[in-house]
């Protein structure tokens, strides 16, 4: 599979936003956002293109939602007060909802690098990926890790106890409203 | 070992290697089932020197997160040093002056060589060699005295600023440096004929601890233990940062992918980094060595970015999540050992145990660096 058949094949997951970035600014030079149900199949196509899984991690995203919400409101108060006298509906604000986790899987190629980003979101009160350790050896390890880090639960996964953490941890560190 | 030989489970014994047996390099611990003397599985047990260095960098600043990348891979601290310094330059869009640049790669090229050869002289010690530690760690002790007069320390360094080197390197340091890399190549020469050469060395290694390409390629597996396998890559040359580009070097690569290509790889990559040091001193521009217009308080732009350094194990990534504050959102290691090391469970399977001693001994793990 050439790189374009690559882009093409990412491209055609359902719901899949591919971008372009560039390496000199970000490090990377792919990034495509994705559903979780898909996640395992953009992975095949990774490996079948012969990419190596660089890492994969979780962003714990505790207080996005609430900072979008005050920069709607701020433009609403900011939008001229014509607008909402002329009895128009608020417009539903898209994507403010639940926070969120998310988890990022960085690929890249022996051969000819290149940079791929893949990204799920799950919510943040349940978070469920599906694995992928079934393609890549490498993500048994990676997903215990962030498992026990984020309380991701990888499913399918079939031994999703703590990597680093003590064995009995029942704690996530790496969330952002984790207290010791 | 025959297949058909293999006890049932529960006639196996369980043996602990570690966490403090010596040949685990720290406190690896590997659980073997093993069949008599023959491994039928080898499960890692991590975690016994976890930091969460990670939610660490969520604690601090930016720059007071320096000093623990020197304390994940202790032996080649200046590469993470590195990796970090041009992470966050990359975020912010610094410009490394010329000098400081060429510093950074003499520095971290000479600590690449001593991480070599603490990994040479443990290594011959498994294999049930003695003398050779001695040596190799003279040889470290030369480079140490030369690191330490300009970073100021020998081992955890965090040398390194955004925008550049605290410290210029002076004549000392350059006349050093050169009669060290004269001394290393005749050192070299006779590793190579009192080591390489050795019967006994020669048979624990040669086809054995078999790790082949499409392995590294499924586990992430990079560095010496990909190049042993017959994989061309090397960040320096397949991704070139900081100045990289602008000498000759090779990368070495075998293609036997037993454990003495993994150790020639290793031997040939300490010449290499010699060439390197020796065209980097002999272009070495005068100038500054920080850049002028970094900013006081660091903080980089709201996003993500992603850095990648080859060290002396291998492919280490940082991932950092900036929400435009002074504190890092996240910040993600991607550390060589952590992918080289779950290779041994499989690669040893139905080996004796003293060849996955040597087995791994030749990956060169260092476990602080796969513990985080």
């Amino acid at each position: 599979m050439t790189r374009a058949e690559l882009v093409k094949n990412l491209q055609a997951l359902p719901g899949a936003v591919v971008s372009d970035t560039d390496h000199k600014a970000r490090g990377f030079d792919l990034d495509v956002k994705l559903s979780p149900e898909n996640i395992a199949e953009a992975v095949q196509l990774m490996d079948e293109a012969g990419y190596f899984l660089d890492t994969m991690t979780g962003v714990d995203w505790l207080g996005e939602q609430e900072a979008l919400r005050k920069e709607a409101d701020k433009g609403k108060a900011a939008a001229p007060a014509s607008e909402s006298a002329a009895g128009e509906p608020p417009l539903p604000q898209a994507g403010i909802g639940e926070d969120e986790i998310e988890i990022v899987y960085d690929f890249n190629n022996f051969q000819e690098p290149y940079g791929v980003v893949l990204r799920v979101r799950t919510p943040r009160a349940k978070p469920e990926v599906p694995s992928i350790h079934h393609i890549y050896p490498i993500a048994h390890w990676h997903e215990r890790e962030a498992h026990e880090f984020f309380g991701v639960v990888f499913t399918g996964h079939p031994y999703l106890v703590p990597l680093l953490l003590p064995e009995d941890a029942d704690y996530h560190p790496l969330l952002k409203d984790f207290v010791a | 070992m025959n297949a058909e030989y293999q006890l049932p489970e529960d006639e196996c014994f369980v043996l602990n290697l570690g966490p403090q047996h010596p040949s685990t390099h720290g406190v690896a611990r590997i659980k073997l089932t093993l069949d008599g003397e023959y491994i039928c599985k080898a499960e890692p047990v991590l975690g016994y020197i976890h930091r969460m260095h990670e939610k660490m960098a969520e604690n601090r600043t930016w720059p007071q997160f320096f000093p623990n990348t020197g304390r994940l891979d202790y032996l080649h601290a200046l590469a993470y040093n590195q990796n970090y310094a041009c992470l966050v330059e990359r975020a912010l869009a610094i410009e490394v002056p010329e000098r400081a640049e060429y510093i950074r790669v003499i520095t971290t090229e000479l600590n690449r060589i001593a991480s070599h050869m603490v990994w040479y002289g443990a290594f011959v010690l498994d294999l049930g060699g003695f003398t050779p530690l001695l040596y190799t760690f003279d040889d470290r002790e030369q480079i140490l005295d030369l690191l330490e007069s300009v970073t100021g320390s020998r081992l955890t360094f965090s040398y390194f600023r955004f925008g550049g080197v605290p410290n210029d390197i002076d004549d000392d340091f350059i006349a050093g440096t050169k009669t060290f890399i004269s001394r290393m190549r005749e050192r070299i020469k006779m590793y190579h004929a009192l080591i390489t050469k050795n019967v006994i060395l020669i048979n624990r290694l040669k086809d054995i601890g078999f790790i082949p390409a499409e392995m590294c390629r499924k586990y992430g597996a990079s560095g010496p233990v990909a190049r042993g396998a017959g994989i061309d890559y090397d960040v320096r040359r397949n991704e070139p940062y900081s100045i990289y580009d602008r000498f000759e070097f090779e990368i070495p690569v075998y293609h036997e992918a037993d454990s003495m290509a993994r150790y020639m790889v290793r031997m040939d990559e300490i010449l290499q980094s010699l060439r390197i040091i020796e065209q980097a001193i002999a272009t070495l521009p005068a100038g500054p060595i920080m850049a002028d217009k970094v900013p006081k308080l660091i903080r980089p732009p709201k996003g993500d970015y992603y850095h990648a350094v080859e060290t002396a194990r291998g492919r280490l990534g940082m991932r950092a999540v900036s929400d435009g504050s002074a504190i890092p959102w996240r910040l993600k290691l991607r550390t060589p050992c952590f992918s080289n090391m779950l290779i041994f469970g499989e690669a040893c399977r139905g080996m004796l145990l003293a060849d996955a001693v040597a087995l791994f001994g030749s990956l060169d793990l260092v476990i602080p660096d796969v513990d985080k």
